[in-house]
């Protein structure tokens, strides 16, 4: 009886949140695979089963390709930029001994609540070529011949978006590394300050090794979390342009299911997307993995 | 002596590249503000320059040209909706993945934890084709559903991690008391889990706030949109009716809720980092 109780009790708890969860976000995944296979326009009724047609084509689609390199630039570049200044903010903060500390903590992790739709649209403004900052700096300094449109030139635009999610993750990750650092015993560093070990040296050999397991969950976190803002920060401030030269792959994926109705097509796009931010995942875990004794 | 003058001379060089980071992750904030209160010629003069006379007027056009207003109702029942919905969902389920041991747990942990990897913009097409067989589409309600649904990875994660560190005797002492399960949760465990919901309620507030891509696919009426696709669309308005004010108005608006709730809780939030963020 007793036992009847607790499992039904159980039950009642784990059961209807297994089905939302089922039905919102499991179904649509497996949809995500499933759909992949087949050439879908439109709605309902009229899908013809392709095989692995959509992937072959894929990788033939000049404008997936840019997509896709553009994807795997901003996912190399914005982790490595962010995570090695949140770093450098979190040690100085930690071991700089200012009284301002939780000042900059409340600064610095600012941007990672707004939304990526505001930050879009204020980044938009800061490189506008007439009224943005950019082009006015450079002017004020007397690099009037640096001042450029910055989000409509091929070279640039990557970048300039590489920039803007650097801005919205490096304090969130900062934050990160100072809960982290504050669980490293000050005893080591006080060890290795009386073996005559200065900053940069303990910063490599204690403050890294220590926080190496965090380290590494952060570089997963921010490959992941790339995908999902450069889909919003590209749709807001650059449509993709100029020439597709700001296309990222989940932006190209939006066009193709809503402007284009290539449902099937798009899920491929997907299925793409999602293999290769797990490999880069795995890759980044096997390059990391270290013996910590 | 002399050390200690480097030691100082380090410091400063500390706070000076500091300060100047400070400038650079608070600037875009300063300028929307005091752009909000700019003619639009005075926003297209200098990125520098103070408003001469303060425009309210331009958060007055937000409202009643922009229709400001609707979209932050509509953005404050769906975030309202989606916490009401993902705290009914959440706690049963964190409760038992963290006081009870029964066949499957495991498994059921490790399945919401893979669900960390899912991204909203993903499931994106699907979802919208599952909603429009369904007749679910552009319906403030099942917004909210999916909303809730796509937040539980991170909330279970965050919920049940914190469960776990309530000592078990609480739940011994209501057993003997004669408390039945159902009456244990509420009574007990809920309470003693507070500051674990809040820290669940306060990053989820931001998500459903901010929330872009699938409020984009899912909601087709203008009138029912959430504020960040209203924000969007003003953008993309005044690439060719140029009414700055409005727009630097409406993104103050949305800014204000935020920053609100930020400076109430970015102690809580900051500590909740380290709470849930680490322990992967």
């Amino acid at each position: 009886m007793e036992k009847k109780q607790r499992s039904g009790f159980i039950l009642f708890c784990i059961m209807p949140t297994l089905v939302i969860f089922s039905i919102f976000v499991v179904y649509p995944v497996s949809m995500v695979f499933y759909k992949s296979l087949f050439q879908s326009s439109g709605f309902g009724g009229n899908e013809i089963f392709v095989g692995f047609e959509n992937f072959i084509y894929l990788f033939s689609d000049k404008t997936f390709l840019i997509s896709l390199k553009n994807t795997g630039f901003l996912m190399l570049v914005v982790p490595v930029i962010s995570l090695t200044l949140a770093l450098i903010f979190a040690s100085v903060l930690s071991f700089g001994q200012l009284r301002e500390k939780a000042v900059y903590r409340t600064i610095f992790f600012f941007p990672s609540i707004l939304s990526f739709v505001v930050i879009g649209i204020l980044w938009s403004f800061i490189y506008h070529p007439n009224m943005g900052i950019v082009n006015d700096l450079l002017t004020f300094m007397g690099l009037e011949e640096f001042t450029m449109t910055w989000l409509g030139e091929r070279s640039t635009v990557l970048w300039a978006i590489a920039l803007v999610l650097v801005w919205q993750s490096t304090g969130y990750y900062m934050v990160m590394y100072l809960a982290g650092m504050d669980g490293v015993p000050k005893e080591l560093y006080e060890a290795a300050s009386i073996d005559g070990a200065n900053s940069f040296v303990q910063f490599t050999k204690i403050t890294i090794p220590m926080l190496w397991e965090i380290i590494r969950v952060t570089i997963i976190f921010s490959i992941n979390g790339v995908l999902n803002i450069s889909f919003v920060i590209v749709t807001v401030m650059t449509a993709g342009g100029p020439n597709n030269a700001s296309e990222v792959a989940l932006t190209y994926m939006y066009e193709q299911a809503f402007n284009n109705a290539n449902f099937g097509y798009a899920m491929a796009i997907a299925v793409v997307v999602f293999s290769f931010s797990i490999i880069l995942a795995l890759i980044s875990n096997r390059l990391t993995e270290r013996d910590i004794q | 002596m002399k050390k200690n003058k480097t030691f100082n001379m380090r410091k400063l060089v500390i706070r000076i590249l500091l300060l100047i980071a400070t400038v650079i992750f608070v600037y875009p904030i300063l300028w929307n503000v005091i752009a909000s209160f700019k003619t639009n010629e005075e926003v297209l003069e200098s990125p520098w320059s103070l408003p001469a006379v303060p425009q309210f007027d331009n958060f007055v056009r937000a409202f009643t040209e922009a229709s400001m207003g609707e979209y932050i109702l509509n953005s404050f029942f769906v975030t309202a909706l989606s916490m009401f919905f993902l705290l009914l969902l959440v706690i049963p389920t964190a409760h038992a993945i963290s006081r009870f041991d029964f066949r499957g747990r495991k498994l059921l942990h490790n399945f919401y934890m893979a669900g960390l990897f899912i991204q909203p913009v993903y499931i994106m097409v699907p979802l919208f084709l599952l909603m429009n067989n369904l007749h679910m589409l552009d319906n403030r309600l099942w917004l909210s559903l999916v909303y809730a649904a796509s937040a539980l990875p991170f909330s279970i994660y965050l919920l049940a991690g914190f469960m776990k560190s309530i000592p078990k005797e609480y739940e011994q002492a209501a057993s003997i008391d004669g408390c039945g399960y159902f009456l244990t949760l509420v009574k007990i465990i809920v309470p003693l889990a507070r500051p674990g919901i809040l820290t669940v309620i306060i990053f989820n507030f931001f998500t459903f706030w901010n929330e872009y891509a699938l409020a984009l696919v899912l909601m087709t009426t203008d009138e029912k949109k959430t504020i960040p696709i209203g924000l969007a669309n003003l953008m993309e308005v005044q690439r060719f009716a140029t009414d700055w004010g409005a727009l630097f108005a409406g993104l103050v608006l949305v800014l204000i809720p935020t920053i609100t709730l930020y400076a109430l809780t970015q102690k809580k939030l900051t500590e909740g980092m380290s709470m849930g963020g680490l322990k992967g």
